[in-house]
């Protein structure tokens, strides 16, 4: 596995309304990216391990991501499935001091 | 938080600080109610409007005095107890004078005068000096000076609790004297060290003050258990010992053996500073609804100019309190009017309801232990051998008390039941427990391992079972752990046995069964209690104040969303999107691959070949996957990408039809007198109406309606939420509280009326009561018979709770405030609304019908 950490500028943090959810495709990959109410950002990988739902559509607090369309529910800082399902890919996001969203892809991400 | 440009967050305009005439406030009392108090004050901007400066007898902080029985058992140490630490004092700029005894107050010259020679002047002044334990006159108790033996303790302070735990490591027999809840908890923590008690109690059954005889003797069986002896019916008659303790004397000359005597015989209130400063001052510091002191004796004098008291100390239309629930509301009551924030706040007296654990024992009790008048039903199960005693006391179909010993699993309900005066179940042993009853006879322990339980998440026994192995210890934990129940939650009650079954009874506690989302731990009255009390209206402002640690919950949001709305039709403060499900941010309802449904409104099932060209062409223009008719007598279009949803609405020019939301959904009509031969009623005209009265409105969970023309039922109005039938003679029978869903149940017979607009008049108000009293998610067939069919009736139809003028006033303002949310298409309310959530080229798309098949359209999947 290559260790290789790349940082991508995906959309100003504005895009995203205070609480929700919005899907980029970021280097090839699909990224859901969430605003938190605390400020913070989390991204995962835009797909849910279960059925393939739709992530970026589900609701969040500063903890989860629930998936819409079965609701199931994620840790947004393991990737863990707080039920018995499969992990999610999370990965490290930040908010730039020009208020653009960065989110860090490891390169051997599937 | 960032604020952004995007226009979703409005910016609160701040009033600008004055600082410069901050009244003085001075609070004599720093223990859970006056720190409360103050708490109270800060949180509605207090600091602006007050200097304060607190006086407290201990030279601490302020504690939870509740816990010092923990301590004393070593469940907690000290450093858990603590509410306020010394810093908080500094950090909210109060001034803490700990360890300061104040001695009186000159109210004309308004100064406090403290036992250290200080004066303090205050503007306005507060009185929360608690109680203190009541030491019975007992022979033999004080020494020949005057001072009290060695070894003998109340238990009231961190002072007290440590005083007894140094004496429990050395001493070895002890007395306690008093079997109420404070004696019993001194009792069992000394036992916990090794301790031998003896527990006096002069009244004939323990806790006599809360429970009845039998919950008396039941508890004392738990007690005794613990291997504490119990004395009741005994007067303590002296202390024996000259300097320090040895024993104590029984009236018939018997003498416990002690080291150390325990004194738990009741509290008074501290009144000593009230009746120095010429306070009204009876069993407590007498208080008007606002908290206001008088003066003179009877208060002759009148209210003491900016004088007030709150908790243990006051005596309140003749009441005194001695439980922590009373003083928290007093505080609040007191805030409000001080800041002014509700300068009309007013307290009423608390209905006080007791949940505690005493010696390790749940104990609930509420309102009268046993009947007490002829007409009072009584309701009791009674299990001395495993220590369990329940009971309730209803009268004219109200709760008006509940006792629950070692099984407190109904005390959700109960105490809903209690201070909401929610309707009572027929059955009356359901107040007791829970009869899971599913349709069939076959028992859960007979079920086949692999017999499958949940249908919608394909959840077996034995899954369950096995989640229950791995160590899943409530219901809630097994549901979450397995999805089973998590569907369309028809089978939940099955799951609760299932779980029950494989748990043999050691099935911990699940409080928050009752609780109306996970996120905040209130069941529902008490939830829209407190929004209404505190004016919250949004979610975030719920979780906010109302969430542990003020934490959000996205399992929580839906609820909580559908709940504001339902309160506050005009609106709510803040349109938080997030708080609500995909389904209603964009209206449309979301399927497997992720496209959405579109559903427009065709009331009644009556559509036009207008509408029909329309429908026809939008298939057309966005590649409609699937046009389906459903259930509902509407036309269902699959498979529209989020993005094209604005423009899908624009072409079809028609409203909702509300198919994706927790919400009233449709009226199934039948052709009624129009072209059928059989028809009895206009069912096509009066389901139209109901639709067009009721379009939208958010209910608990999915609301399916139906008018029929005739008993032939064509529209299957007798299985619906509310279902319609003409009768003929222009009468019609409303039926509530059936499915044909995973559950099927024939609707009841609410009533028969003799209009169609008595008709749309009862379907508003069960409506509105649904929204009210239903659990979210709580389909109406779960609903009806919760309460019980004749209890519906009596309110919607008798009016027995004087309940349907405002059940009408809320439905006609929610009616009022309906607005077609498709019209959000020209305008979206939040940035990238409806941007795609799925650029995604892998998601498992769902197949076309075949090319030429009704339905098929040529394949052209388009990824971004």
């Amino acid at each position: 596995m290559s260790a290789t950490t790349t940082s991508h500028r995906v959309c100003p943090l504005a895009e995203i309304p205070v609480g929700e959810g919005r899907a980029y495709v970021v280097a090839g990959e699909q990224v859901a990216v969430f605003r938190h109410r605390s400020g913070r950002v989390s991204a995962t990988q835009a797909r849910c391990p279960h059925a393939g739902g739709p992530l970026a559509d589900g609701q969040i607090d500063e903890g989860v991501v629930v998936c819409p369309l079965h609701l199931n529910a994620f840790d947004l800082a393991t990737g863990g499935s707080t039920g018995d399902q499969p992990a999610l890919a999370v990965h490290a996001a930040t908010v730039d001091a020009d208020g653009t969203v960065s989110v860090q892809l490891t390169g051997s991400a599937s | 938080m960032t604020l952004t440009s995007s226009g979703t967050q409005t910016g609160t305009a701040q009033l600008p600080v004055q600082r410069a005439h901050r009244r003085r406030l001075v609070v004599v009392g720093n223990g859970m109610a006056g720190a409360r108090a103050v708490e109270e004050l800060l949180e509605r901007g207090g600091r602006d409007q007050f200097a304060i400066t607190m006086f407290g007898d201990e030279p601490y902080g302020n504690y939870n005095r509740i816990m010092l029985s923990h301590v004393l058992s070593g469940e907690e140490d000290e450093d858990g107890i603590f509410l306020n630490s010394l810093p908080w004092y500094a950090e909210n700029g109060i001034d803490l004078r700990a360890g300061v005894r104040v001695d009186r107050v000159d109210r004309f010259a308004k100064v406090v005068h403290d036992a250290d020679g200080g004066r303090t002047p205050y503007d306005v002044l507060l009185i929360a000096t608690g109680s203190s334990p009541f030491f019975p006159a007992m022979e033999g108790m004080h020494r020949d000076d005057g001072t009290m033996l060695d070894g003998v303790f109340g238990f009231r302070t961190l002072d007290d609790a440590r005083a007894l735990l140094n004496s429990a490591k050395v001493h070895r027999r002890a007395v306690v004297i008093g079997g109420g809840l404070l004696g019993l908890e001194a009792a069992h923590g000394l036992a916990t060290h090794g301790v031998e008690v003896d527990l006096v109690h002069s009244p004939s059954h323990l806790m006599n003050q809360q429970l009845g005889p039998e919950a008396g003797r039941v508890l004392r069986g738990r007690i005794e258990a613990l291997g504490i002896r119990v004395h009741t019916g005994v007067r303590t008659k002296g202390l024996r010992g000259t300097d320090r303790v040895t024993g104590v004397e029984l009236p018939d000359g018997t003498v416990l053996p002690a080291d150390l005597v325990v004194v738990a015989a009741g509290i008074r209130p501290n009144v000593d500073v009230a009746v120095r400063s010429g306070l009204d001052v009876q069993r407590g510091i007498v208080v008007d609804d606002r908290m206001r002191c008088s003066s003179g004796e009877d208060g002759d004098e009148g209210p003491a100019d900016g004088v007030y008291a709150v908790g243990e100390c006051v005596q309140h239309r003749g009441q005194t309190y001695g439980l922590v629930a009373p003083l928290w509301e007093q505080a609040g009551v007191l805030a409000d009017h001080l800041t002014g924030t509700r300068p009309d706040a007013e307290y009423h007296g608390t209905r006080t309801s007791t949940k505690l654990k005493v010696a390790g024992v749940d104990l609930v009790a509420m309102g009268l232990a046993g009947p007490e008048r002829d007409g009072d039903e009584f309701v009791v199960f009674s299990e001395p051998s495993r220590g369990i005693y329940l009971n309730v006391v209803v009268r004219d179909e109200r709760l008006v008390g509940a006792t629950l010993l070692g099984d407190v699993r109904k005390t959700a309900f109960l105490t809903q039941a209690f201070d909401q005066g929610l309707p009572l179940p027929q059955e009356r042993m359901a107040l007791l427990f829970d009869l899971g009853a599913p349709s069939d006879d076959v028992g859960v322990a007979e079920l086949a391992d692999d017999a499958q339980v949940c249908n919608c998440n394909g959840v077996s026994k034995g899954t369950i079972a096995g989640a229950v192995a791995d160590g899943c210890s409530t219901v809630g934990a097994v549901m979450a752990k397995t999805r089973a129940g998590k569907g369309c939650g028809s089978c939940k009650t099955l799951v609760e046995q299932v779980v029950q079954w494989a748990a043999g009874g050691d099935l911990a506690v699940d409080e928050s069964a009752s609780w109306y989302v996970p996120g905040v731990p209130l069941a529902k009255p008490e939830l829209m209690t407190a929004i209404r009390e505190r004016r919250l209206k949004s979610v975030s402002a719920v979780f906010r104040e109302l969430a542990p640690g003020g934490a959000e919950d996205a399992k929580s949001k839906m609820g909580l969303t559908s709940l504001l709305r339902m309160m506050w039709p005009e609106g709510l403060d803040e349109e938080e999107r997030d708080g609500r499900f995909i389904n209603d941010r964009v209206h449309a309802n979301i399927q497997r691959d992720g496209t959405f449904s579109v559903v427009p409104q065709m009331k009644g099932g009556v559509t036009s070949a207008d509408q029909l060209r329309r429908i026809a062409d939008v298939a057309d223009k966005y590649d409609v996957g699937m046009i389906k008719v459903t259930g509902g007598q509407r036309i269902d279009l699959l498979g529209i990408r989020k993005e094209d949803l604005p423009k899908v609405w624009a072409d079809l020019g028609m409203p909702s039809g509300y198919a994706y939301g927790k919400s009233f959904r449709t009226v199934k009509t039948c052709v009624g007198t129009d072209f059928c031969r059989f028809g009895l009623g206009d069912s096509t005209k009066l389901g139209i109406d109901i639709e067009t009265r009721f379009q939208g409105v958010e209910t608990p969970a999915k609301l399916k309606l139906a008018v029929v023309g005739c008993p032939r039922n064509c529209a299957e109005a007798y299985v619906k939420d509310v279902g319609v039938v003409a009768v003929g003679s222009g009468r019609w029978e409303v039926y509530v509280g059936g499915a044909a869903g995973a559950s099927v149940r024939k609707g009841d017979l609410l009533a028969t009326v003799d209009s169609p607009e008595e008709v749309l008049a009862l379907t508003g108000r069960f409506i509105q009561f649904y929204r009210e009293w239903g659990n979210w998610l709580e389909r109406t067939y779960e609903f009806v018979p919760r309460l019980g069919l004749e209890r519906v009736r009596a309110v919607l139809v008798d009016d027995s709770d004087g309940l349907v003028a405002g059940l009408d006033e809320r439905m006609q303002q929610t009616v009022d405030a309906y607005r077609d949310p498709w019209q959000e298409g020209a305008e979206p309310v939040t940035p990238g609304q409806f941007r795609s959530s799925l650029p995604l080229v892998d998601l498992p798309l769902v197949p076309r019908r075949p090319a030429g098949a009704p339905g098929g359209l040529a394949i052209s999947e388009v990824a971004r």
